[in-house]
């Protein structure tokens, strides 16, 4: 009966780990921007896909493959922002984000063109006995793969609270106007956003891949599920991001374990609705905050 | 110091701004009045480098800047105190100060950012008291020293400052300006004044340009201004006499 539970509870953090990194990457961009990038979810799946280009079929060793892809990631979103996001003359936010689920649809597009449809994996980071816990089988890659997230999540958190560069991240999406008259490259910033936003969800889709495989067309279950995430935990809120994230991969995970598998999808958008019902500013939003914000 | 020469500026489809030429020499006042809606703002954004002029140059100093991005134009010593103060309000009084000093921020210059960040703290005491609190809680009058402080943070050596007593008290206007005419003593400061506040803007200022839809209507000293009828009855209002 425990032995179960921790069986779900080991799985569901696992994913929920990369939905908190998925929520993460939307908060990075929100952060500077205002702006939702719809395409995060894709970003996962470059990670996973290019990974495995890199590892299994160009044959590369495994800490260059991994250097390569998170480039590659960063390289695709700088385009991405300098071609579809930068030339567009507008500050109305839901004409961007319609922006970049159109970039979503063309990147799954080409991604498919690629790699087909068929799922990709490659394996894991160390090889081993897995744990037992309580009877709980737990893989070592669960390990990486909580253990990056965590990692990536302190360093974002640093970089947006304690740098000079982060501070003027958030204050480009506060105020753009305020920022360029500090002197703030405003431009350079957002591009700077996307660039890491990729990256972190490049990171998450390496880390995952090992466990549940990648296809060219997760991006968007991804992105949603991440969305619900942010949304969870306040957007724009590191540690926000992660308790959702984590929550809603557990509760996923209990769902399909002791209910039924077809309802897994289903959780992280009951929770986002309620959220948006009871709490719109987040779990760790507030609405006083929300205000000085302007939005 | 600061110099524009048959500047032309569009606001969407409007002229905004119509040949309008002026200078701002090193260490003066020049306070730029006029009513709602004549260019004023559109004017110091234009100089600010955060809209383009169709024609006309302006330079400060030896510079071009006519076409420099925003973040250039700081680099070459020209703050901006944009109107309604817009501070970072979702951040610490103290963040909003550290910000100001981005393009000067790398690590050897943190002490003597440190050191800048007292001083704005000992010409607004009231900012020291308040430093973790959040920009956007402040008060209007406190909110816009501030904006003034933040940026005297980035080391300027000229001042545009859009309308720094809008929306305030009286009693509070007066002591901003006050400040302005302090600062510009203490630090050499060269300040271009926007105003719709005419009377207590000349009161500070060396000269002054009336603007009046787009174009400059009247120039000369700020005495001159304050004595010239015309300026008197459009814009000193009812305590002309």
């Amino acid at each position: 009966m425990l032995t179960v539970f921790l069986q779900f509870l080991f799985s569901g953090l696992t994913v929920g780990s990369v939905y908190a990194l998925v929520g993460m990457g939307f908060n990075i961009i929100y952060n500077a921007t205002s702006i939702i990038n719809l395409a995060q979810g894709e970003f996962v799946v470059i990670g996973g896909l290019l990974m495995w280009f890199f590892l299994e079929s160009c044959k590369l060793p495994f800490l260059l493959a991994v250097a390569l892809t998170i480039l590659s990631a960063g390289l695709v979103a700088l385009i991405m922002e300098r071609l579809t996001i930068r030339p567009l003359k507008t500050n109305d936010l839901l004409i961007m984000i319609m922006v970049t689920v159109a970039v979503a649809i063309v990147m799954r597009g080409l991604l498919m063109f690629k790699f087909g449809k068929e799922p990709y994996s490659f394996a894991a980071f160390t090889e081993g006995d897995p744990l037992v816990i309580g009877g709980a089988v737990i893989q070592l890659q669960t390990l990486w793969v909580l253990g990056i997230t965590g990692t990536c999540i302190l360093a974002l958190y640093a970089f947006f609270n304690l740098t000079i560069a982060g501070k003027a991240m958030r204050a480009c999406s506060f105020d753009p106007t305020a920022a360029s008259l500090v002197g703030i490259p405003v431009s350079r910033m957002i591009m700077f956003s996307f660039i890491l936003s990729a990256m972190v969800g490049a990171i998450g889709g390496i880390a995952i891949t090992p466990i549940s495989l990648m296809e060219y067309d997760k991006g968007p279950m991804l992105a949603v599920k991440g969305f619900c995430a942010a949304m969870m935990g306040g957007l724009g809120r590191g540690r926000g991001a992660v308790v959702g994230g984590l929550t809603i991969g557990v509760l996923e995970s209990m769902t399909a374990g002791y209910i039924h598998s077809g309802l897994k999808d289903a959780v992280a958008l009951l929770i986002l609705l309620s959220i948006l019902f009871f709490r719109p500013a987040g779990l760790f939003g507030n609405a006083a905050m929300q205000r000085l914000k302007g939005h | 110091m600061l110099k524009l020469k048959n500047v032309d500026i569009f606001y969407g489809k409007i002229h905004a701004i119509k040949r309008v030429s002026l200078h701002v020499d090193e260490g003066k006042i020049v306070a730029l009045i006029g009513a709602n809606g004549a260019g004023k703002s559109t004017l110091l954004k234009t100089i600010s480098g955060l809209h383009r002029p169709e024609q006309g140059a302006i330079s400060f100093g030896d510079s071009d800047i006519t076409r420099m991005a925003p973040e250039d134009i700081v680099r070459c010593g020209i703050s901006q105190v944009p109107e309604r103060a817009h501070v970072f309000k979702p951040m610490s009084v103290e963040d909003n100060l550290l910000l100001g000093a981005y393009h000067r921020s790398s690590r050897s210059a943190q002490t003597s950012i440190r050191h800048d960040i007292d001083r704005v703290y000992d010409t607004f005491p009231v900012l020291r008291e308040r430093k973790k609190q959040l920009a956007g809680t402040l008060s209007g009058g406190e909110q816009q020293m501030l904006a003034i402080g933040r940026a005297l943070m980035a080391k300027p050596k000229m001042l545009l400052l859009d309308e720094p007593s809008m929306g305030l008290a009286p009693i509070i206007a007066r002591e901003i300006l006050t400040m302005i005419a302090h600062l510009r003593q203490q630090l050499g400061l060269t300040v271009l004044l926007v105003e719709q506040n005419a009377r207590s803007a000349l009161r500070i200022a060396d000269s002054g340009y009336v603007l009046e839809t787009g174009r400059i209507l009247v120039q000369g000293t700020a005495d001159d201004l304050l004595a010239n009828r015309d300026v008197q009855r459009a814009y000193l209002g009812r305590d002309a006499e």
